[in-house]
């Protein structure tokens, strides 16, 4: 192995990695607002809302994401009508691009999640709730959420990994976050198998970092239940 | 040249190919299911041994996979692949590039990804077999083999399909990745139609059209066979 040329792999990647975060971060935050915003939609009871919220899901998470992201980066751009928004300089970029097709791939998934975590808050707890005179918004503060919260957190948690790999797509329109710049490590030196250790390995300790948050964010809201055993990556 | 004629199947539409595109989409998904079945059934056998070692590379193998984008797997196989190629070549006498095919390359690496989530999903069926099931089998004298095929996999088979539909759900979505390795599946194929008729959005909207297609027929498919597998249980 060589470790020289390893160390100017890693040093290489290295500016790749704010890019990785930032597309994962801001795409997960636009994300969550999304996905809580459909979670309640399909929630309502309003017909309308229920079947948006629906056909939403069905065809976000019924396609590919590249897909999404290719419709949203080459396909808008077919329309002069786009072209001549205040819009264009944004949808022109690849990279606000791509946090927008993470953001509405994310929502769609978390909007699932999110949902799971307000059906499970027991039926009880909000009519004792109500019983004691909360409603509306200081029953969902301090009642729904953080029950549902601690509920959703673990698959939340998976989403939170999954959005972290799928930042990679945003190489294949030519930005160069991790995956972009290893792809151009590769070209350049035809060295694959040395290139894709240190980008795994920089991606995993990624996803181990946010692994043992969540698992800490789980700990700290449950202090009814004993500390876990320490967990493993999660499933998707 | 208005969208239906553009999608149509006259002289000069582009229905067949994109047809013709997603049944490729269909092969290369279902090719990396069967790779990805063979790796979650060793996977799942190692987890579930009681050698240590078998375990702990099963335990690496689903932690890596699933902490790296599958992008960067997809990247390491077809120029890994071609590299190692090359020096074989070299010894042969042959010079320059050696390229992957990209149908294998495409069916290894998702194989390999989706091999990971397989893994789970049969060790958990697996562990839902009734351990009396299995006592009962070596007391009437089975030898391993035998029980394997008699009252292991039926059993497996039963369990595993609400996983195993949800890994091949994944699989059909992650096959658009193939396209960077430059095989003609669907995603592909919207790629070389958007380039020649400058009409990007018409062409990636059938694509996402005809993933939705595959994946609700995918849903349906599975739900009949999960219903054929449970007729023989009884529901609370």
């Amino acid at each position: 192995m060589d470790f020289a040329f390893l160390l100017e792999c890693f040093e290489r990647l290295l500016p790749g990695i704010p890019m990785t975060l930032k597309l994962a971060g801001f795409s997960l935050l636009i994300g969550l607002v999304l996905a809580v915003l459909l979670a309640m939609a399909r929630l309502s009871g309003i017909v309308v809302l229920e079947w948006f919220s629906r056909a939403y899901v069905f065809v976000f998470r019924g396609t590919p994401l590249l897909v999404q992201l290719f419709l949203i980066y080459y396909g808008l751009g077919q329309f002069p009508a786009i072209r001549q928004t205040f819009l264009w300089p944004f949808l022109r970029e690849p990279y606000w691009c791509t946090l927008l097709a993470l953001s509405l791939n994310t929502a769609a998934y978390g909007a699932e999640i999110v949902r799971g975590g307000l059906l499970s808050v027991a039926a009880g707890q909000v009519e004792a709730a109500r019983a004691c005179g909360m409603s509306g918004w200081l029953l969902y503060r301090r009642i729904v959420f953080p029950q549902a919260l601690r509920q959703a957190l673990p698959a939340y948690g998976s989403e939170i990994i999954l959005m972290v790999k799928a930042t990679s797509l945003a190489s294949v329109v030519t930005l160069l976050e991790l995956t972009g710049i290893a792809h151009k490590l590769i070209s350049e030196s035809f060295r694959a198998i040395e290139v894709f250790i240190v980008a795994g390995a920089i991606y995993l300790a990624i996803n181990f970092v946010i692994t043992r948050a969540v698992a800490w964010g789980e700990r700290r809201l449950s202090p009814d239940r004993p500390a876990d055993p320490l967990p493993s990556l999660p499933a998707a | 040249m208005n969208y239906f004629e553009l999608m149509g199947f006259g002289p000069n539409g582009w229905g067949l190919p994109m047809i013709q595109a997603a049944t490729m989409t269909l092969r290369v998904a279902l090719a990396a299911f069967v790779v990805g079945l063979a790796l979650g059934g060793l996977g799942a056998w190692a987890k579930l041994s009681g050698s240590r070692f078998a375990r702990g590379a099963a335990d690496v193998y689903t932690t890596v996979i699933r902490g790296i984008p599958d992008l960067l797997v997809i990247y390491l196989f077809y120029f890994g692949g071609s590299a190692v190629l090359g020096a074989i070549g070299k010894w042969f006498g042959a010079t320059g590039f050696v390229g992957m095919p990209a149908f294998a390359t495409g069916a290894i690496a998702v194989g390999l990804v989706s091999g990971a989530y397989q893994t789970e999903v049969l060790r958990g069926a697996f562990m839902a077999i009734a351990k009396g099931e299995l006592e009962a089998a070596r007391a009437v004298g089975m030898p391993p083999l035998l029980m394997f095929r008699r009252i292991i996999v039926p059993q497996v088979a039963r369990y595993a399909i609400p996983g195993l539909g949800n890994v091949w759900q994944l699989i059909l979505k992650e096959s658009a990745l193939i396209s960077v390795t430059g095989l003609v599946e669907l995603l592909r194929q919207a790629q070389i139609g958007a380039g020649s008729t400058r009409q990007p959005f018409y062409f990636f909207l059938t694509a996402a059209a005809l993933y939705l297609v595959l994946t609700t027929l995918s849903t349906i498919i599975f739900e009949r066979l999960e219903t054929r597998a449970m007729r023989g249980v009884r529901r609370a």
